[in-house]
């Protein structure tokens, strides 16, 4: 009773926020509301007994994923009316494409039968993240390798594509021009005259 | 609780999110945020169905879904941004200079 209830309760917030993340007018709240949606999500996920992935799902998405989007959307100065202006026009398709989706998927979701609850033989005896630790880190080593890959060349990735070309009045540091330097170029002797020093 | 009621959920998140791209069909970020939407609907459907069969697999499988979308979040805004910087608009429909 009280499970099914609280999986009420986080499902509902989760659909209202995604929601608003598609209508809210102005970006930001879209993102935050993006934060609340996952965060609903990830206590659905501890309902399912899938602690370490709530965790993830917490410390990836709501504090990497949404800060950059945050980041993003505050740094760029774009009129977000503007883009939203004949939206209404793509309206009937976008509700009727979604209205299929949402038939055909809720379909093939009615009509599976599982053995129903959980098969008591196959509950893990351990907790949650170490269950998934010893799996990682055997069976799918090498995947779990690639993916620190992916991520490495994401980051490399994003640095590259913003990283700017210089423009004319950027100082930046050339170190062979710091290294050429000379006494005679960078110390000046003054003579001061007694009695007359500032 | 059934594995129903979770793929129901997931069917309907997945649904926003498509009719979140047609809805903001002009807004890159929303665009992304969209489809950060689709994946965690996908993520879920992994993990109950990863619940539901006494089965670890899933969840490893989501876990590698959450790499791969932090990537692809992280590098569609690096070139929304350097495209803003190029174009100083971020109009879908002015991102067309591959057609030729």
């Amino acid at each position: 009773m009280v499970e099914q209830l609280t999986f009420y309760l986080f499902a509902l917030v989760a659909v209202v926020a995604a929601l608003r993340v598609i209508t809210a007018r102005n970006p930001v709240h879209s993102v935050l509301f993006l934060v609340l949606t996952f965060f609903s999500m990830s206590g659905i996920f501890v309902l399912l007994g899938a602690e370490f992935l709530a965790a993830i799902l917490i410390m990836v998405y709501m504090g990497a994923v949404a800060i950059l989007f945050l980041f993003v959307v505050m740094m760029l100065d774009v009129d977000f009316t503007q883009l939203r202006k004949g939206a209404i026009n793509h309206l009937p398709l976008g509700i009727a494409v979604g209205i299929v989706i949402l038939v055909e998927l809720a379909a093939v979701a009615m009509n599976l039968h599982l053995s129903g609850e959980v098969n008591p033989a196959l509950v893990e005896q351990v907790p949650n993240t170490m269950a998934i630790g010893k799996i990682l880190y055997t069976k799918y080593l090498f995947p779990f390798e690639i993916a620190s890959i992916v991520l490495l060349v994401a980051l490399v990735g994003a640095v590259v594509l913003t990283l700017r070309k210089p423009r004319p009045g950027l100082k930046r540091q050339v170190i062979s021009e710091q290294l050429a330097r000379t006494r005679e170029q960078s110390v000046e002797m003054k003579k001061v005259a007694s009695g007359e020093g500032a | 609780m059934t594995v129903n009621h979770y793929l129901v959920l997931s069917a309907i998140l997945f649904t926003i999110g498509v009719f979140g791209i047609f809805l903001n069909r002009k807004n890159v970020i929303v665009i992304l945020m969209s489809i950060e939407l689709m994946l965690l609907s996908v993520n879920l459907n992994f993990v109950a169905f990863s619940h539901f069969l006494g089965n670890l697999t899933g969840q490893i499988f989501t876990f590698f879904v959450i790499t791969v979308a932090a990537a692809e979040a992280a590098i569609g805004l690096a070139i929304l941004v350097s495209f803003f910087r190029n174009r100083n608009t971020i109009d879908v429909e002015d991102i067309d200079t591959l057609k030729g």
